[in-house]
């Protein structure tokens, strides 16, 4: 399968396979009015399959949400055709807004302005926590 | 500009300041009698409570300030839809600090993020109720003498039972405190406070559903209440209510230095015929509750004896 090459803009790589689309909303990439291509279950020599995202156009990377989809996916920045810079996301300290807390004792239960803030309380198992209830977020699927 | 949310927020050292004045106050009253003249507490209550609210109000007042606020949602701008946030804000234009209690985990850290004035949370839902760890640490402290080496058994419902996580969190602060985690399987203390605080430091203590056979071991007794509130299912709460009753029976083979340590209110788990009992010091821990207040508001209004 082709795609066109990206002259400036991002591409998103070693997505864990079928997490592509999830990755695609939360980022919001659905307003953008460039070129935006999901490949999904590309070859991948390290880990059999990925998915891909390509942006046609410079935007601002919500690095939380990358390193909370997973640590090793890759950020490489396009600019003039060639790569400029290749990004490795770390596990944010802090989710805002990314994930929302399930626990219906908590505030944010009844009080629909409050932002979702979770942060990180174990980072062997990547394990985070809402700020205001404790609750665990749900485990992510691998 | 300090908030109280989770007893975490204190130091270790912090604390012992504040049992200190605590201290100090109940040995010196009238050295503190107009130091807050001219302040305002407004108590926020969103939720019913006796003691906690009685106990903060007279910390003010004795304390030389004043009291406003409201005692259930119903009677605030919260039956009209008003936010925290924005109750938070309004509030701070009219009082000097504020002590709330809402029925949702994390209302009070949501206050504090919005109101110029300091705020203490005074139980938010099954989550945290610092002062009320204060009110027991200060128990123990004068009831023990020390928080070292202690020996203590917490009993019946171990899982919304907020008052205990609080107290775990801070009793692990100190060195060669054992935990008994006495509950019913379905009320066990939730992994993520033994993950927290016990198992990191290694902390010992064990979990069993039965009392009678720990009782010997313990140097402190913290009965709690099944909370009817904090279930969904009416069903579950009836099963579970009457399952741990201390009686003078069961209390025979305990130790004659023993503590017996309640938040109240109590229902049923505790018989009336223990209250003459000297281990019994549920009653004056309401009134450590006073003294730990007066002091805790002191610390964040920042006033000193002169």
């Amino acid at each position: 399968m082709i795609i066109g090459t990206i002259v400036n803009g991002v591409v998103i790589d070693h997505i864990p396979a079928g997490r592509g689309m999830e990755l695609y909303s939360k980022m919001k990439l659905d307003r953008l009015e460039c070129e935006v291509a999901l490949i999904k279950n590309a070859p991948s020599g390290k880990c059999g399959k990925k998915d891909i995202l390509k942006v046609n156009e410079e935007i601002k990377i919500n690095y939380e949400i990358l390193g909370y989809i997973d640590p090793r996916i890759t950020v490489n920045i396009i600019k003039d055709g060639q790569r400029v810079k290749k990004l490795h996301p770390a596990l944010p300290e802090t989710l805002i807004d990314v994930i929302f807390c399930r626990n219906p004792r908590c505030i944010t239960s009844v009080e629909q302005e409050i932002s979702h803030v979770f942060r990180l309380t174990d980072r062997e198992n990547g394990i985070y926590r809402c700020v205001y209830c404790d609750a665990q977020a749900e485990k992510k699927e691998k | 500009m300090r908030s109280l949310i989770d007893i975490l927020d204190l130091s270790r050292e912090e604390i012992d300041d504040l049992i200190s004045t605590a201290c100090d106050i109940m040995d010196h009253p009238d050295q503190y009698s107009e130091i807050c003249k001219g302040k305002k507490l407004a108590t926020l209550f969103y939720e019913p409570s006796t003691r906690t609210r009685l106990s903060f109000e007279a910390a003010m007042y004795e304390l030389g300030g004043n009291c406003l606020g409201f005692s259930e949602a119903n009677s605030s701008s919260a039956a009209k839809g008003e936010s925290v946030s924005d109750t938070a804000i309004i509030v701070s234009n009219y009082a000097d600090i504020i002590a709330m209690r809402h029925p949702k985990e994390g209302a009070p850290l949501v206050a504090s993020m919005k109101a110029s004035v300091p705020v203490i949370n005074a139980g938010d839902g099954g989550h945290n109720h610092p002062t009320q760890t204060l009110t027991d640490l200060l128990t123990i402290y004068k009831e023990c003498g020390t928080f070292d080496n202690l020996t203590v058994g917490l009993c019946g419902d171990l899982k919304f039972g907020r008052t205990v996580h609080s107290l775990i969190a801070a009793l692990s602060r100190y060195d060669n405190v054992k935990f008994v985690l006495i509950s019913p399987d379905e009320l066990k203390v939730p992994d993520y406070v033994k993950d927290q605080y016990l198992e990191p430091k290694n902390i010992e203590y064990k979990e069993t559903e039965d009392l009678e056979s720990v009782i010997p071991e313990l140097d402190i007794l913290y009965m709690t209440r099944v909370q009817r509130e904090r279930f969904f299912n009416e069903a579950d709460y009836i099963r579970l209510k009457n399952r741990y009753i201390l009686t003078p029976q069961k209390l025979v083979p305990a130790k004659k230095t023993m503590k017996i340590l309640h938040p109240l209110p109590r229902v049923n788990e505790i018989s009336v015929s223990v209250d003459s009992d000297p281990r019994a010091v549920y009653f004056r821990q309401t009134l450590y509750g006073k003294f730990i207040r007066m002091a805790l508001i002191m610390k964040l209004l920042e006033v000193q004896k002169k």
